[in-house]
């Protein structure tokens, strides 16, 4: 049985959260609160570190997490935003103390939550190369033993002596990163710190962070983007709410992460009582994705045909039903594409009872993602339904949109919004 | 294999310091200081010499008001020498203490993104502050030949007086720092209190100044045996003022040991609440 190098038991960790504001609605009712005010304030802050009592501010963060990691594995941890990832990293790397329960590392412990963590834009790169280096934990003595390497390995070379302020911040993080790249713990724990920079730099850290597992070392690594996590981790840790609500092969966690996701969704954006703009007379009901050959699918390919369907309650026959849809950037809601039925010079007669709206998009020009669906039913300018969160997420994988097996992201930095596909002369 | 095992558990009550740990993060404290030197002076024309405006410029300003115009005392040495010898070491007090107190909340991002000793962080203040001292120290010192005062056996006394001063400046300067970054009114209410206090230590008056029945209380502030030392050794206007400097010592190591102790204690709460 292999060593373990990381053993965590019952770990749990209680934050307070913001405490509630109470808002005054006269001038008198103002000013006396102005007078008492520092002494509630002052209870308010004092209370952010003292946990008396169970009240309703007090939130656990973390909760019986139990793991361990043996030598030389790479254990990815994935769970939604606000399931105690970044908590339980920040215990590991001893940020932040546990409220209860006990880890036990075994050896050196490097964490890189961030890149070029106390860069001062003032100071050349070369100065803060020991900076960053000694923040993490690196002694003098090392770095100017490994000075060239990580000059190098950042490719800023030409730089080193110029103040990091006049650095684009794609330099600033490569330095950054080759800092923490010639870091030799036996435990290096990793924080999304993959999502910044070019894709050739990201292959670089994947590849460096490759070397790191494969050299008999322990990583950790946090990260949303499933395609790295089941790239270089063998085995993954999916906290749910604090919890951890499954512990196995990557594979399989991944798989658990995904389909913690469904169910949730689909009923979030159309079950009962979400709100809803419209008379009422029609309403969306249920919204899903047909790929190619007609099977329902949790996820489509770039390039390929889907369908998108609308299960649509009717309370009266209805007459020239315009049914639209749009397509948004799931992080800010910035809307890609719109698509009324109207415009293709299509309506809808739609009888009471229950019926399906079908529309094909024929290639998919969305590139690798999670986008937002949201959709609209009018009639005569009259708007009949519009469920206000959308009615569903569409998920986009890489696929061959331009039937070469060339990919949309190969050449550029940034990640497309659209694709499109053209004939070269 | 013989790897260190670190144990991570939950926390309770006062705790010592970790001195091997400290000593471990010794090129931190170096890089941070050097940091906190350069950054300071970074893209300034004056650059270093604003260590010496400073101080040179509110003695100047001090000499005009409170010795010219208020005609304070100054024991029978011109005024600009007597506020001098004690703005040397109380601009090293003021300023460490400002920084100090702030070094927690200026570096959040530090402290929410990487461990290390927190105690590092009010060290760099008073260690990056030294070479602003060391500065003015020689003005002062440049100053006090063009006075034509000369240097004598008691000058073998300020190396204690300094380290009262360090104890002083670095002791109140932690214990400022854990409160601040739980409660913001530290830094609001830091900059005027420094202000203030000066008034509460013998910088632009004498000790000889304060009714003789207060005089005890007077001297619970450290800053008062060090002023007043500075102004013995210095300006020979008086004989070491041993009960000031022994009471100030006492204050110093009291509020020192306090400061740490109370550091370490909301140490723990740092990154949660920064």
């Amino acid at each position: 049985m292999a060593e373990k190098v990381i053993s965590v038991k019952g770990l749990g960790k209680r934050y307070r959260v913001g405490t509630q504001e109470v808002f005054s609605d006269s001038l008198f009712h103002s000013g006396i609160q102005l007078l008492t005010s520092p002494f509630k304030n002052f209870r308010k802050l004092k209370s952010l570190t003292r946990f008396t009592g169970d009240d309703s501010s007090v939130f656990w963060a973390l909760k019986d997490i139990d793991f361990e990691v043996e030598v030389g594995q790479v254990l990815g941890i994935i769970g939604h935003n606000g399931a105690g990832k970044s908590t339980l990293l920040k215990i590991l790397s001893r940020i932040t103390e546990p409220t209860l329960g006990e880890v036990r590392l075994k050896g050196r412990v490097s964490s890189l939550l961030e890149v070029g963590t106390g860069f001062h834009p003032d100071l050349t790169g070369r100065e803060n190369v020991f900076m960053n280096g000694t923040i993490l934990g690196m002694t003098k003595q090392e770095i100017d033993r490994k000075f060239d390497e990580i000059v190098a390995f950042s490719g800023v070379e030409q730089y080193i002596d110029t103040p990091v302020k006049f650095y684009s911040s794609g330099m600033k993080v490569r330095l950054g990163f080759a800092v923490a790249a010639h870091l030799e713990p036996e435990i290096l724990i990793v924080d999304e710190v993959l999502s910044v920079g070019d894709i050739g730099f990201q292959r670089k850290c994947i590849g460096k962070m490759n070397e790191v597992a494969g050299s008999g070392r322990t990583v950790l690594f946090v990260s949303h983007n499933m395609a790295a996590v089941e790239n270089l981790c063998t085995s993954a840790l999916l906290l749910d709410h604090g919890k951890t609500f499954y512990l196995g092969s990557v594979h399989e966690t991944v798989q658990k992460y995904i389909s913690l996701f469904r169910p949730q969704t689909q009923d979030g954006f159309l079950g009962d009582g979400v709100e809803r703009v419209g008379n009422g007379n029609v309403t969306i009901k249920e919204f899903w994705l047909e790929d190619n050959t007609n099977v329902k699918v949790d996820m489509v390919k770039s390039g390929e045909a889907v369908y998108l369907n609308f299960g649509i309650q009717s309370e009266i026959d209805s007459q020239e039903v315009d049914l639209g849809f749009s397509i948004h950037r799931e992080e800010d809601d910035q809307m890609l594409f719109i698509l009324y039925s109207s415009y293709t010079g299509k309506t809808f007669q739609l009888a009471k009872g229950t019926s399906t709206v079908k529309c094909k998009i024929n290639s998919l020009p969305l590139p690798e993602g999670r986008f937002l669906v949201k959709a609209q039913a009018m009639s005569q300018g009259q708007i009949l339904d519009f469920p206000k969160a959308g009615v569903g997420f569409m998920d986009v994988v890489e696929g061959d949109f331009y039937s070469t097996g060339q990919k949309s992201n190969k050449l550029t930095r940034d990640q497309p919004l659209f694709l499109v596909n053209g004939n070269w002369m | 294999m013989g790897l260190i095992v670190t144990i991570i558990r939950p926390s309770k009550g006062w705790r010592g310091v970790n001195v091997k740990e400290l000593l471990h993060y010794k090129d931190l404290l170096r890089f941070l200081t050097i940091r906190g030197i350069k950054a300071k002076y970074a893209q300034s024309i004056l650059g270093i010499g604003w260590a010496i405006i400073q101080p040179l410029v509110t003695t100047v300003v001090f000499t005009i008001i409170f010795g010219n115009l208020a005609k304070v005392s100054s024991e029978g040495v011109p005024y600009f020498i007597f506020s001098l010898t004690a703005m040397v070491p109380w601009t090293y007090f003021s300023n460490t203490l400002t920084d100090a107190a702030n070094s927690l909340i200026t570096n959040a991002n530090l402290i929410t993104k990487v461990y290390f000793p927190r105690l590092v962080l009010p060290l760099t203040a008073a260690l990056s502050k030294l070479l602003d001292f060391l500065i003015a120290f020689t003005v002062l010192i440049v100053m006090l030949l063009v006075y034509g005062f000369s240097m004598n056996w008691t000058l073998i006394w300020l190396p204690l007086l300094i380290i009262i001063l360090l104890l002083t400046s670095l002791g109140a300067g932690m214990l400022l720092a854990a409160l601040a970054v739980q409660y913001r009114d530290v830094k609001h209410a830091l900059s005027f209190m420094v202000q203030l206090l000066m008034y509460a230590a013998p910088v632009v008056y004498p000790t000889s100044n304060v009714p003789e029945a207060y005089r005890i209380w007077y001297a619970l502030n450290p800053m008062v045996g060090v002023i007043e030392g500075f102004r013995a050794v210095f300006l020979h206007t008086q004989p070491m003022p041993w009960n000031y400097i022994g009471l100030g010592t006492m204050v110093a190591i009291f509020l020192f040991i306090g400061g740490l102790f109370y550091f370490r204690k909301m140490e723990r709460n740092f990154a949660d609440v920064a």
